[in-house]
Order: structure tokens, then C-alpha cells, then sequence
């Protein structure tokens, strides 16, 4: 049995690290506290009302974390351009054709299961990345409807930069409907997100699991060094491009 | 807005049909209290109905219940019906003028010709536009275009109701005469919305009342309504909120909870989506509003409130899925899905596999044995 040679890889950074679990941490806390506001409980009953404020609490602790996600939302987005290759933007949004062809190879291998074989990515895959591209629109539409929910209840200039949302959908019935829904999108992908890290972590055996808490991937040294001879080609293509224009360049100042 | 001499003052026409100076000051008291006004209102709303000359205002009904007219002739004060909604002060409308026929449409152009960009047109009711407007007709000419005809010389319009700020009933689902809310039809001019089904009649008086004195329309939300009347939700001003943050909620309506007069959210109350002052001014000389009667409330006052049942539940059905389908039971069933493809992908995993799996297990173990 041949043994692997591992090279660790530092992926995530420790403020992607950080806003993945306050992430976490704020969904599983919105999807609770949301579903028990559109859906409260009855189980007090008979007390005096100025001796209870339990719903009231619960919609306080929706709107605080709804914030906190707000900010950790735009910090992700800003880190989108600033953080290492993986935490970069262009992991999420298709800029070329080998983008695609990878995500056609992972549909093939991780969803099809295709047999014994195995896509090897250091960061997000192609198909992963894509689809967190679609999670970037649900935050979107979430902070978008929820704090256009809000603006009416509060003074503050921040949530009143949404003041306008209820508005387009003419009034508060169609974008509840709309925050509410979308919720289920956050618990399907939930499930489907905590699967595929085990099944990564499982068929792969590279560290995919406690790779978001201490931010290191096992590659296998020839996947490693082949991703490292793309690279090295990539750059060299660029190189020759570049050289080619500034030659173009040349000529047309000389002509 | 200039006096002029050919029209007499609120306050000259008050004065001729028996009412004190007294009368006069009570009135503009409570209405001034109605617009938000502070103590010091009270005076520039007599002084505007003392100086200025009334405004003409035509009045028009199109597609409609005549609720609006209704509970604005039943505000709390007399003197709004008696002298803002007068025959006198209406130059024209189909309810209450003393003209019919020829002589009412003479009226009206009578009112256009001689105070055009001045006189104030109401509109109550929704435009049908479907056929050419046959749907709706008033004198043989459609109501699209009387509409067009007398909004075109018109200082500001006021929509009258949900029928005309958004289309009310006759706009719901499938909409067979395509009932046209009159902002979707009138671009240029001033457009102020006063929704409900009806408006309170306060309210209607105090937008009203606003015109007059300042000479201006009042200040509007994004929507275009009054923010004085409409910038609260029914559910922020309910005397029933303390139940809400209390987790307290009527199950259903015959339970001991509403009994004791609980929250109705879970029983389909629309308050928390709802834009209007039902709570603070309430109805019939504030005497109650539906919430106090122990009904939710419906929302008339937001747009599709009637595509948006059923009304006595809180979540609403899911467009697309026909009845009894609501974004719960279509998230329970997508995540119940969800669940059973991953098992599959989970047993496929293991078969499909199994070469990668049991090669990590051996080079596992094989490492484990080397060491030992």
C-alpha cells in the first residue's frame, strides 16, 4: 500500500475562520428565533402580561444577531478582495472557462459518483464556490427584506438605508413571505453544507473537517505540485501575453 | 392659498349655517389634534379656514362602495361633514350633489373651467382599463377618461380608499375589468394615497384640513400616503401588544385567551404588517377598532391584502402552489428531501468508493503497524 506524502497548506485565514463561525452562530440563531416569531409556541398561559416578555426577548435577540450578521456579511465581502487566493472573490464568481470545466468535473466525481475517483481542490472547488456565490445573494435578500422589515420600528439611520424596500413589493405582506422562505434556503443548505464536509473529510482524508478551525489542508504532494506547475504555466502565459502587448505596443509607436 | 372674492371663507360659511365661533374653535382643535399638530396649530388652522376661501373640490366615483363617502360624512365632528364636505363646498359628486344629469356634468365642467390648477380632485374607487374602460361609465363617457379630463387641471389629487391607492377587491385575482389604481394612470400631478377600506373618516378630514391650512400637500412616505396617519403599523400602536411581547396569543377564537382579550397575531391578525392609525384614532368617534372587538385585523389599507389569505392565518399562502400551501410545508417537504438524497449519496458513497475509502483505512493502519 503506497503511503502519501502530505504538504500542509494554510487556506483559511484566521479572520475567515472567524467570520465562519460567527456566520454559523448568527444562522442557527436567526432561523431559531425567526421560525419561533412566525410560529410562537403557546406554552405560557395565565400570566399577567407586564410579568412576562419572553416573545419580546426572542425578537430582540433576532435583530442583534441580525446585525452582527449584517457587519460580518459586509466584512466577508471586503475581505472578498483583500484576503489570500482562497478567500478571494473570483472563488465565487466564474471569470473563465476552466472555472466551469472543473465545475462539470466535481458534479461528475463528489455528486454523481463517478467510481474511485477523486477531485482534489485546496480551497473551494469550482461547484462549491458557485454555489456560495448563490449564498452571498440569499444574505443579500435576507438583510435586504429583514431590515426593510425593521426600518419602520426604528429610529437609527442604518436600518433606515432600507426604509425603501417595502416599498418595491408595495408594502410588508410579500417581503415577510419572501424573509420567511428564504429561511428554509439557510436550513437546506445547512444540511447539505455539514454532509459534503464530511463526505470530503471521509473520501479524501485531508483534515477538510478541522481545516475551518485551524485553517490547515493536507494536499497530497503530486496533487500539490501539479497544482503548482498550473500556476507556474499560468503565470508564464500572462508573462507572454504582457511581453506580446507591450511588443504590439512598440510597433504601433513606431508605425 | 388666496382668498378670493367670489367664494366665501370655512369660517363666513360656518358662520351662516348657525355654528358659534366656539363650535369653530372645537373644531379646529380636535382636527388639529388629529393631524399631530402641536398646540400652537391650532391657531394656523383657524387662521387658514378664517382667511382663505374654500377649496373647490370635485369629488369623483368610479369603481367603488361608497365606504369612503360614508365614514367621511361620519367623523367625529360635525363640522366636517356639514362644511369640508358640503354641496355647497363639493362641486361635484355623484353621492351627495343636489344636480343629476346634465346639470351635475355641467357643474363639474363649470368648477374645472373656472378654477383650473386649483380645485383639489378626489378620487374613490379604481380605473377599469380592460375593453376600452367599458367596465366603468358615467355619462356615457369612461371613467378613464373623465379621469384623465379633470385630474389634467387639478392642483393635487387624494385617492380615496384602497380602490384607488391600490386597486382594493375588484384588483384581486384574476382582476377581470383590470381595476387601475389612479397613480398608475396619472404621472404628473401630486398624488396624495389615503388607503383603508375605508379610510377613517379623521383621517380624511385631517388630509383635508392639511391642504387647506398650509396650502400644500402633506408629508408623504416612499408609498405616497400622509406620514402622519400611516408611518406606524396597526401592531405598534395596538393596546393588545403587551400580550404579543409577552409570548400571551389567542389559539383560536373561541379559547379562554381571546376571552381575556390576548394577542391575535397567531390567529392571522395583519397589525404587524399593516400601515394605519386604526389604533391611535380608532373608528365611530374612536370608539373601538376591529382589533378591540376582538377580530383580527385584515390589512385592507396594504396593497393585495385580498390576494394575501387566508386571513385567519398568520402565514400566507404560497404563490404557485396552490392552496393550503404555505413556505413551511414546501421548506418541510425540500429539507425531507434533502435529507433522503443525502442518504442515498451517503450509501452511493460507500459502494462507488469504496477503493479510496479502504485505501485511506490501509494506509492508516499500515502507518499504525509500522509503529508498533
Amino acid at each position: 500500500m503506497a503511503t502519501h506524502n502530505l504538504r500542509r497548506v494554510f487556506v483559511w485565514e484566521l479572520p475567515v475562520r472567524f467570520y465562519h463561525w460567527i456566520n454559523a452562530l448568527c444562522i442557527v440563531v436567526l432561523c431559531v428565533t425567526g421560525y419561533i416569531i412566525a410560529r410562537p409556541p403557546a406554552f405560557q398561559q395565565g400570566t399577567e402580561a407586564s410579568f412576562a416578555y419572553w416573545f419580546g426577548i426572542n425578537r430582540f435577540l433576532h435583530f442583534v444577531f441580525s446585525y452582527i450578521f449584517l457587519f460580518n456579511f459586509i466584512f466577508r465581502l471586503y475581505w472578498g478582495f483583500v484576503g489570500n487566493r482562497y478567500a478571494d472573490w473570483k472563488n465565487f464568481i466564474p471569470t473563465n472557462r476552466k472555472f466551469f470545466e472543473e465545475m462539470w468535473e466535481v458534479i461528475k466525481i463528489d455528486i454523481l459518483l463517478q467510481k474511485d475517483k477523486e477531485h482534489l481542490s485546496i480551497g473551494h472547488n469550482a461547484l462549491a464556490g458557485f454555489v456560495y456565490f448563490f449564498v452571498f445573494i440569499a444574505f443579500a435578500i435576507q438583510c435586504l427584506t429583514g431590515f426593510g422589515l425593521y426600518a419602520a420600528m426604528s429610529d437609527w439611520w442604518l436600518p433606515n438605508l432600507f426604509a425603501w424596500v417595502p416599498g418595491l413589493f408595495g408594502g410588508d405582506f410579500d417581503l415577510r413571505q419572501i424573509h420567511h422562505a428564504t429561511m428554509w434556503f439557510f436550513i437546506i443548505f445547512s444540511i447539505i453544507h455539514v454532509y459534503l464536509v464530511f463526505y470530503h473529510d471521509y473520501v479524501e482524508g485531508r483534515g477538510e473537517t478541522s481545516s475551518i478551525i485551524g485553517g490547515w489542508k493536507f494536499i497530497e504532494e503530486e496533487a500539490f505540485l501539479q497544482e503548482m506547475e498550473e500556476e507556474k504555466k499560468e503565470q508564464e502565459e500572462e508573462l507572454r501575453e504582457m511581453k506580446i502587448k507591450a511588443l504590439e505596443k512598440k510597433q504601433k509607436a513606431k508605425a | 392659498m388666496t382668498p378670493s372674492s367670489n367664494r366665501p371663507t370655512y369660517y363666513e360659511e360656518l358662520r351662516q349655517k348657525g355654528y358659534s365661533r366656539r363650535d369653530f374653535m372645537k373644531f379646529c382643535t380636535t382636527i388639529a389634534a388629529y393631524m399631530g399638530l402641536q398646540a400652537s396649530g391650532v391657531a394656523q388652522v383657524a387662521e387658514a379656514l378664517k382667511s382663505n376661501s374654500r377649496v373647490p373640490v370635485i369629488w369623483m366615483h368610479f369603481q367603488e362602495c361608497t365606504c369612503c363617502s360614508e365614514s367621511f360624512i361620519r367623523s367625529s365632528h360635525p363640522i366636517v361633514a356639514d362644511v369640508i364636505l358640503d354641496k355647497i363646498s363639493l362641486d361635484y359628486t355623484e353621492t351627495l350633489m343636489a344636480a343629476s344629469g346634465h346639470q351635475a356634468e355641467a357643474a363639474m365642467h363649470k368648477t374645472m373651467e373656472e378654477y383650473p390648477g386649483e380645485y383639489v380632485l378626489c378620487v374613490e374607487g379604481s380605473v377599469p382599463v380592460y375593453e376600452d374602460g367599458v367596465y366603468c361609465c358615467i355619462g356615457g363617457r369612461s371613467a378613464v377618461d373623465i379621469l384623465q379630463e379633470t385630474a389634467a387641471g387639478a392642483k393635487a389629487i387624494i385617492g380615496w380608499g384602497s380602490c384607488a391607492c391600490n386597486g382594493c377587491v375588484q384588483a384581486a385575482k384574476p382582476n377581470p375589468t383590470g381595476a387601475t389604481p389612479i397613480h398608475k394612470l396619472v404621472k404628473n400631478k401630486p398624488i396624495i394615497k389615503v388607503p383603508g377600506c375605508p379610510p377613517i373618516g379623521e383621517v380624511m378630514a385631517g388630509v383635508l384640513v392639511h391642504l387647506v391650512t398650509f396650502g400644500r400637500i402633506p408629508e408623504l412616505d416612499r408609498i405616497g400616503r400622509p406620514k402622519a396617519f400611516y408611518s406606524k403599523r396597526v401592531h405598534d400602536t395596538c393596546y393588545r401588544r403587551p400580550f404579543y411581547d409577552a409570548g400571551l396569543f389567542v389559539e383560536s377564537f373561541d379559547d379562554e385567551n381571546a376571552q381575556k382579550g390576548y394577542c391575535l397575531y397567531k390567529v392571522g391578525c395583519r397589525g404587524p404588517m399593516t400601515y394605519n392609525a386604526c389604533g391611535v384614532t380608532r373608528w365611530n368617534n374612536g370608539v373601538s377598532f376591529p382589533i378591540q372587538s376582538g377580530h383580527g385585523c385584515i390589512g385592507c389599507s396594504e396593497e393585495n391584502f385580498w390576494d394575501n389569505g387566508p386571513f385567519y392565518r398568520r402565514l400566507t399562502n404560497f404563490p404557485g402552489f396552490g392552496i393550503e400551501s404555505n413556505a413551511d410545508k414546501i421548506g418541510a417537504v425540500a429539507a425531507g428531501v434533502t435529507v433522503a438524497g443525502i442518504a442515498a449519496h451517503a450509501i452511493g458513497t460507500n459502494l462507488r468508493k469504496k477503493k479510496l475509502i479502504d485505501g485511506l483505512v490501509a494506509e492508516g493502519k499500515e502507518s499504525d503497524q509500522a509503529l508498533s
